[in-house]
């Protein structure tokens, strides 16, 4: 039975921004879906408010709705659009609760619209505790298998103190209701601990819900990765083993496909429950994700939770196997059953089989702690991880040695270079081995290179004795490396097999990388590259998706056209995200267009660039420069190589062009040389200087003492940054000499090795961001984005608008000379981001990245011009003029010249504050600082800035509010400017509170604000509640709470950290204040609408045409 | 590529009969062994293939590299050995991870002499398989290992896979009866011409008191246990080889006949179908076979290297009435099923016992038993209108 024809157009709901738990592989799975929607001829509606995807690029869908997505909105969508049916698996855990909540208001009946991939009930019975736990029972009458922990469904914190005498006592897991990746969630092992997270547990749930549930700490933990159709076929896609057992979320723990340590008896008795489960549940058609734990004593099995929609672990599940599981759901919902499905890389099969793996994929996450510093860093039920990389090989020990690589963290891999711990530091070790933190493995490695046994590793850590053993092979393997009298083939061949590097071999033997290298080449000991095919070789595979490997028959095929190898950004990490994918894959798209062979590298699973799909090849490979140099070598031999492209995929790929270089390989694009120019100060400054463009003053200093005397010079608040480090990581704006002191204090370590940068800071000036392409000849101006917050907040973190709404023609004339000279003086073919500050009248460089920036997705969205294409074809010899010719950019003008008319996009910056406690269980601080923080963006657009302000927030963080109390309290240097807003809100009606010194002075200037208590006051005599209390208490609708530079910053810890708890927003710049002014304005003035990207592009293209 | 697994163990070759041949290492036994090159896709059931029948004469390469994960239990195996003739992996667990686990894989396969090799290119080997066919193959370690010309030259001289009548060659030689489980309703004869374990439990457990006979039984013993049912087992070797005297007998009588894998091939034969060898045939858990009364997919469990040639798409006329292709592998539309749609009869070509597999098709064994009741309802009407 093929699809129905009742269906003409069907509503995605997208994601929304990147937030821990829910990142990349949204955009993966939507993109896939709405691909196949509409070559299956339906009219395809989306809503995402994430800019950053290729999901939103406007050839995706036939209407991109870049709207909030909140009930509110996507009404609005519905009633301009009427679709026939929305899909709302897709989007994650946001999509799944806006459905919902559209459903049980009436609004889909009200419309005619019907859910498919998954009904109202069938979602209920999935994530709802209670109705989940039935299901489960029901499963075990029906298969004999399967139970549920012991557990108690909670609403207040009386029935949760209640509850753990029922069941046994501590330690307990409080689990909150409808939450997205376990946020919330976490064990408790005593009164004071339970009282802490079920309290903000039954805050997060919106439905005040939590389960306390017995512990299940040290069982093995699974994954099955299932779909069904309308006919309830079932077949379970992919099994998935955590090697770190039960107590860590699966989105921090490394995981292994398939699993590697169950009989089959007992993988089909999981098999069996995951199919009862999906049919009991009810899920009409589509993927579903289910959790097992299964005791290591006896096998007793616990179904811990299901996904009734396209996961994290369906993302991970697709590439390790190669069944593309969203692009299935999507033809299942519209009708389509399992048999009727090609599957894709066989293409003579169909999609109705179980694949079957002839190889190992390991994913290890990747965190970002030292971000915050503050937070607690062990792993618990919570998802902290930012990324994950993942890495095929054709057994377990290469495959985790090249997952390990691939997370790009210098102390990742195992290293055996150094002596081995003394047999005294082992107990020691296995002790840290025994809490899951981020490098727990390194510290299981280091027990047992102390002497630990295999017993005493399973004993701390209950990993499994197998995978134990597994970590005992790769320290004999480095044993035998040590031990040789020389690096022979078998040995060389030996080691490679299991995983190990050139660096690690070279680490063991004392040598330099390339020397083991040049070695290794000299005696022929190269990888193969091996094909994921869902079949174990069975069949034939279509699909060029390699991985390599060790082994001895290589299946890389010869070609004709010549390839273009892209290098992508790896895993997500905060400072480099899913903008460098989306502009990878852009490059990707445009190559393949002009006639080039698209060969993509990469090893981030959740990523658009990893499908299949979208290029000629993938190589799902490590991004270091030996794994590259092999792909290259690879390729070469298969047919001509145009080039390598490094400008795409952020600072991972940048860093290895000089090497790929000095190796011989065809860097295209800016030169590795121009690269350098833009990135080391000292070449910078030279072209600065030439192009006679002025940077602020700085200095480099190697001492407390030369520190002092270059700040002295420049005069505080000065910046200050060790000077080796990206995303911003360790840089502060300190406004004194005793600070200065603190800081190269606490930065001792770093500063030992490298100087410390000292910059002038400029307070109190204008920052803005411009992408531009160079083509040696012409610039093209992408755009210019003018920070809504001050200069010293991270550009990342910074929300934007563009065009710029207070620089006028003049100012974007002298941005445009000024990045032209810089585009020039570096050398740059493709693009280059450059940030500027506007102090008075002097434009300031403050820095330029010879790359496609996090902007660009932002900026080719806002202006709708491909940025990232037209940078890839110039990368290989176009020039602007040519695509311009091209209709690939615009006839004329640029994005310094945007129509009057022209709609204003506001980028927002989302930030994982919830995410994070400190040790003793609080939050962290949400003040933002030069290093970038934010996980992710939106884009709010409209006519008006305030109206597409207004929309970055409710995408953001939720609806400003319109009415109500405002807390204001601002530092001095804020008092004058905050005065106006103030008037503002007074006007639209906001009942004004404040500290008592802010209150003094609105006062003074004759607006009515009511007196509260500080934090630190306590409560009054008669019991006034503080500012702290009030914000806990539902009483405050909006704060706006800028950090005083030095004292008094407590209070304002405690304000914000309260306001996250509370979910209540908080302006933390007084620029902020005066855009949320605008905005509440606006939708205090009536009707905001929405609108498509694809008329703004009309509109925008019409304008430009007059 | 040399050396590719180091260790205690010493070198192994494993030599193909069109003259490719790989390098690795001995695992489980040393010596030689020869047999017919197949491919198995399962992850999982490693215990289960190796103690398999249908593997008699069969060098297995595992294309999971990870075998042995498990180690081996006392309550897995499919008959009292393992069967297959050599056993190719990748990459052997060094230690076993399983609370059931009594011993590893690889003292278990030492105990019961079972040569095998580790560390070759499995996925070179399954594709070369896919490409060329199943063929003979030898696998040399210890002092076997000779000049590969000498090599080679043993393999070829081996005897095929066709035509070989293998089931005497691995049945029972006596009779047996398991019990039904719970209350007895039917008694069936089952020929073991290469029973799983497996299969008796799944009858059993439906009340089906299972007379396991040798393959050699003939109708008077068949009939001598007095069955409601007759059961076909699976087994290895070319069907082309097997006699078909037992099978026609009980369709003359309309006993009802429910057969598996070389069964289903019997009762193929028995028809008038031909069959013939796959290329390289069927073995794994992942297979996708469509019913075709229901249109349902199941997910099945294969070990099969010869398949009935039969129509797809009309019925056929046999000697005992009209008969159907019921079952298909979506994958390559190969004959999975058969029935009988004017007497009590029908067979599948994989395995609804599963273990190692899915338990999707297991219903098949209660349509056996549904067919027995209806046949015992109308034998009842028949003798009461007598």
């Amino acid at each position: 039975m093929p699809k129905r024809t009742d269906i003409r157009s069907v509503l995605v709901i997208g994601s929304g921004p990147i937030v821990i738990g829910q990142a990349a592989e949204f955009d993966y799975s939507g993109t896939q879906a709405c691909r196949v929607l509409r070559a299956e001829g339906l009219r395809v509606v989306l809503v995402n408010s994430n800019p950053a995807t290729i999901m939103t690029d406007p050839e995706i869908a036939d209407a991109t709705y870049v709207e909030p997505i909140t009930p509110e909105f996507v009404e609005k969508i519905i009633a301009r659009e009427r679709p026939d049916a929305l899909l709302p698996t897709l989007g994650g855990q946001t999509a799944l609760n806006t459905a919902v909540s559209l459903h049980d208001s009436g609004v889909l009946e009200k419309y005619g619209v019907e859910l498919i991939g998954a009904n109202v009930e069938a979602i209920q019975k999935g994530e709802d505790r209670d109705q989940f736990k039935e299901v489960v029972a029901e499963v075990r009458r029906k298969t004999g298998y399967g139970e549920s922990a012991r557990s108690v469904i909670c609403h207040t914190m009386d029935e949760v103190l209640a509850g753990v005498e029922g069941l046994g006592g501590y330690p307990v897991v409080v689990r909150p209701s409808f939450t997205m990746g376990g946020a919330g969630s976490g064990f408790a092992h005593d009164e004071e601990e339970l009282r802490r997270i079920a309290g903000q547990g039954l805050a997060l749930s919106p439905t005040t819900e939590v389960l306390l549930e017995e512990s299940i700490l040290g069982w093995k933990e699974y994954e099955l990765e299932l779909m069904r159709d309308k006919h309830d076929n079932v077949v379970v896609v992919c099994s998935i083993e955590n090697l770190d057992p039960m107590g860590v979320h699966t989105g921090d723990s490394v995981t292994v496909a398939p699993s590697m340590t169950l009989t089959d008896r007992e993988y089909q008795i999981l098999r069996d429950i995951g199919i009862a489960v999906i049919r009991e549940v009810g899920v009409d058609t589509g993927g579903c994700n289910i959790q097992f734990a299964v005791d290591p004593a006896d096998g007793r099995v616990v179904v811990i939770e299901m996904n009734p929609r396209v996961s994290r672990s369906s993302a991970l599940a697709s590439k390790a196997t190669g069944f593309p599981i969203a692009k299935i759901a999507a033809k299942l919902a519209v009708g389509y059953t399992l048999d009727e499905i090609p599957n894709d890389i066989t293409r003579e099969t169909p999609a109705s089989f179980e694949p079957t793996l002839d190889y190992v994929v390991v994913k290890v996450p990747r965190f970002a702690f030292e971000k915050f510093p503050a937070a607690d860093s062990s792993l618990t039920t919570t998802m902290k991880s930012v990324g994950e990389a993942m890495a095929i090989g054709r057994n377990f020990t290469e495959a985790l040695n090249k997952a390990l690589r691939s997370v790009e963290k210098k102390d990742a891999p195992f290293d055996f270079a150094g002596p081995p711990p003394g047999p005294g530091e082992k107990a020691a070790l296995l002790a840290k081995a025994a809490v899951p933190t981020d490098g727990r493995l390194n510290t299981v490695m280091a027990a047992i290179r102390a002497g630990a046994t295999e017993a005493e590793v399973h004993e701390a850590t209950r990993i499994d004795p197998w995978f134990v053993d597994q970590l005992f092979l790769i320290k004999e393997v480095a044993d035998e490396l040590a031990a040789a009298d020389h690096l022979d083939p078998g040995l060389l061949a030996y080691a490679k097999r299991h995983g190990f590097s050139d660096a690690q071999i070279a680490g063991v033997r004392g040598l330099r990388e390339d020397v083991v290298r040049e070695v290794r080449h000299a005696l022929g000991v190269r990888p193969v590259y091996k094909t994921v095919d869902t079949c174990a070789a069975e069949f034939a595979a279509r699909t060029p998706y390699l991985y390599s490997s060790y082994d001895e028959e290589t299946e890389v095929a010869p070609r004709e056209r010549p390839a273009v190898i892209i290098l992508g950004s790896g895993p997500n990490r905060i400072g480099q995200g899913i903008e460098f994918d989306y502009s990878c894959v852009h490059a990707s798209f445009a190559l393949g267009e002009a006639g080039y062979e698209t060969v993509m590298v990469n090893c981030n699973p959740e990523t658009v660039s990893t499908d299949y799909d979208t290029s000629d090849r993938l190589y799902f490979e490590p991004l270091t420069l030996e794994d590259v140099l092999e792909v290259v070598h690879a390729e070469t031999q298969a047919g001509p190589v145009a080039g390598v492209l490094v400008q795409l995929g952020g600072q991972t790929p940048l860093g290895l062009a000089q090497a790929l270089k000095d190796n011989g390989v065809p860097v295209v694009g800016t030169s590795p040389e121009a690269i350098h120019a833009a990135e080391d100060r000292g070449a910078f400054g030279r072209v600065l200087a030439e192009a006679g463009l002025p940077a602020p003053k700085y200095g480099t200093a190697f001492s407390f003492a030369e520190a002092k005397n270059i700040a002295a010079g420049i005069g505080y608040p000065v910046m200050v940054r060790p000077s080796y480090v990206l995303g911003g990581r360790g840089m502060e704006i300190v406004y004194d000499e005793p600070s200065l002191a603190a800081y190269l204090e606490r930065h001792a370590g770093l500063i030992s090795e490298h100087p410390v940068l000292v910059d002038r800071f400029l307070d109190d000036t204008i920052e803005i961001d411009v992408d531009a392409l160079y083509d040696g000849e012409e610039l093209y101006l992408g755009g210019v984005m003018e920070h809504i917050e001050e200069a010293g907040i991270h550009s990342g973190d910074s929300a934007c608008a563009l065009p710029p709404i207070t620089l006028g023609g003049h100012d974007i004339k002298r941005l445009r000379a000024s990045t032209e000279a810089i585009a020039r003086g570096v050398g740059v073919r493709g693009l280059i981001n450059i940030q500027f500050a506007l102090a008075g009248d002097i434009l300031y460089v403050l820095e330029a990245n010879p790359r496609a920036s996090r902007t660009v997705p932002f900026t080719s969205k806002a202006t709708a011009v491909p940025l990232a294409k037209a940078a890839a074809r110039i990368s290989l010899g176009a020039t602007v003029a040519e695509l311009r010719a091209e209709g690939m950019l615009p006839a004329t003008g640029d994005g310094g010249t945007l129509p009057l008319d022209a709609p204003i996009s506001v980028k927002e910056a989302v930030l994982p504050w919830t995410r994070f406690r400190d040790i003793r269980g609080r939050g962290v601080d949400t003040v933002l600082g030069p290093e970038m923080r934010s996980t992710g963006e939106v884009m709010g657009i409209d006519s008006v800035f305030g109206t597409a302000y207004a929309k970055s927030q409710a995408a953001a963080y939720g609806a400003l509010p319109t009415r109500g109390r405002a807390f204001v309290s601002v530092a001095n240097r804020d008092k004058r400017s905050m005065v106006f807003p103030a008037r503002e809100l007074v006007q639209h009606g906001f009942e004004l509170l404040a500290t008592s010194g802010t209150a003094e002075v609105l006062r003074r200037n004759g607006i009515a604000a009511t007196v509260v208590r500080k934090h630190s006051q306590g409560p009054g005599p008669d019991g006034e509640r503080t500012i702290v209390q009030l914000i806990h208490d539902g009483d405050v609708d909006l704060i706006v709470n800028t950090p005083y530079g030095t004292g008094g910053r407590l209070d304002g810890y405690d304000i914000r950290t309260a306001a996250v708890a509370r979910g209540v927003p908080c302006l933390t710049t007084v620029q902020a204040l005066a855009a949320a002014v605008q905005g509440i304005e606006a939708l205090t003035r009536g009707e905001v609408g929405v609108r498509s990207l694809q008329e703004h592009a009309g509109h925008l293209t019409e304008a430009r045409a007059r | 590529m040399t050396a590719a697994h180091r260790g205690q163990e010493s070198p192994a070759v494993l030599v193909l009969e069109d003259g490719r041949s790989f390098r690795g290492r001995a695992y489980g036994a040393t010596g030689e062994t020869f047999g017919e090159a197949v491919f198995s896709t399962g992850m999982t059931g490693y215990q289960e293939t190796l103690t398999d029948p249908s593997y008699h004469r069969q060098v297995v390469v595992m294309t999971a590299p990870h075998v042995g994960n498990t180690g081996v239990n006392d309550e897995d195996a499919e008959s009292a050995r393992i069967w297959v003739s050599g056993y190719v992996v990748r990459d052997p667990a060094r230690v076993p991870s399983s609370w059931r686990a009594t011993r590893s894989l690889d003292e278990e396969l030492r105990r019961q002499g079972v040569v095998g090799i580790s560390g070759v290119d499995t996925r070179a080997i399954t594709r070369h398989l896919r490409e060329r066919g199943a063929m003979r193959v030898g696998i040399f370690s210890g002092d076997r290992v000779a000049d590969p010309d000498a090599m080679l030259a043993r393999v070829r001289v081996q005897e095929q896979m066709k035509g070989a009548d293998l089931a005497p060659e691995v049945a029972t030689e006596e009779a047996y009866v398991v019990p039904a489980a719970g209350a007895k309703r039917f008694t069936v004869a089952a020929l073991d011409l290469g029973i799983k374990g497996m299969t008796p439990r799944r009858l059993a457990e439906r009340g089906i008191e299972v007379h396991v006979l040798p393959a050699t039984a003939t109708v008077e013993e068949v009939y001598a246990v007095r069955p409601d049912g007759v059961f076909l087992s699976n087994g290895p070797g070319d069907p082309a080889a097997a006699d078909l005297t037992v099978v026609r007998a009980v369709l003359e009588r309309g006993t009802p006949l429910f057969g598996i894998c070389f069964g289903n091939q019997l009762l193929g034969r028995a028809l008038g179908f031909g069959t013939y060898k796959l290329k390289y045939g069927h073995r794994g858990i992942n297979q996708p076979v469509q019913d075709r009364t229901t249109g349902r997919v199941e997910v099945t469990a294969h070990n099969h290297g010869f398949a009935v040639d039969a129509p797809l798409d009309t019925v056929a006329d046999t000697p005992y009435g009209r008969a159907e292709v019921s079952h298909v592998c979506l994958n390559d539309q190969v004959v999975e099923g058969l029935r009988l749609l004017d007497r009590p009869a029908f067979s599948v070509q994989y395995h609804p016992e599963a273990a190692a597999g899915p338990h999707d098709a297991a219903y098949l064994f209660d349509r056996f038993a549904g067919l027995m009741a209806e046949h015992a309802a109308q034998t009842a009407q028949g003798a009461q209108r007598a």
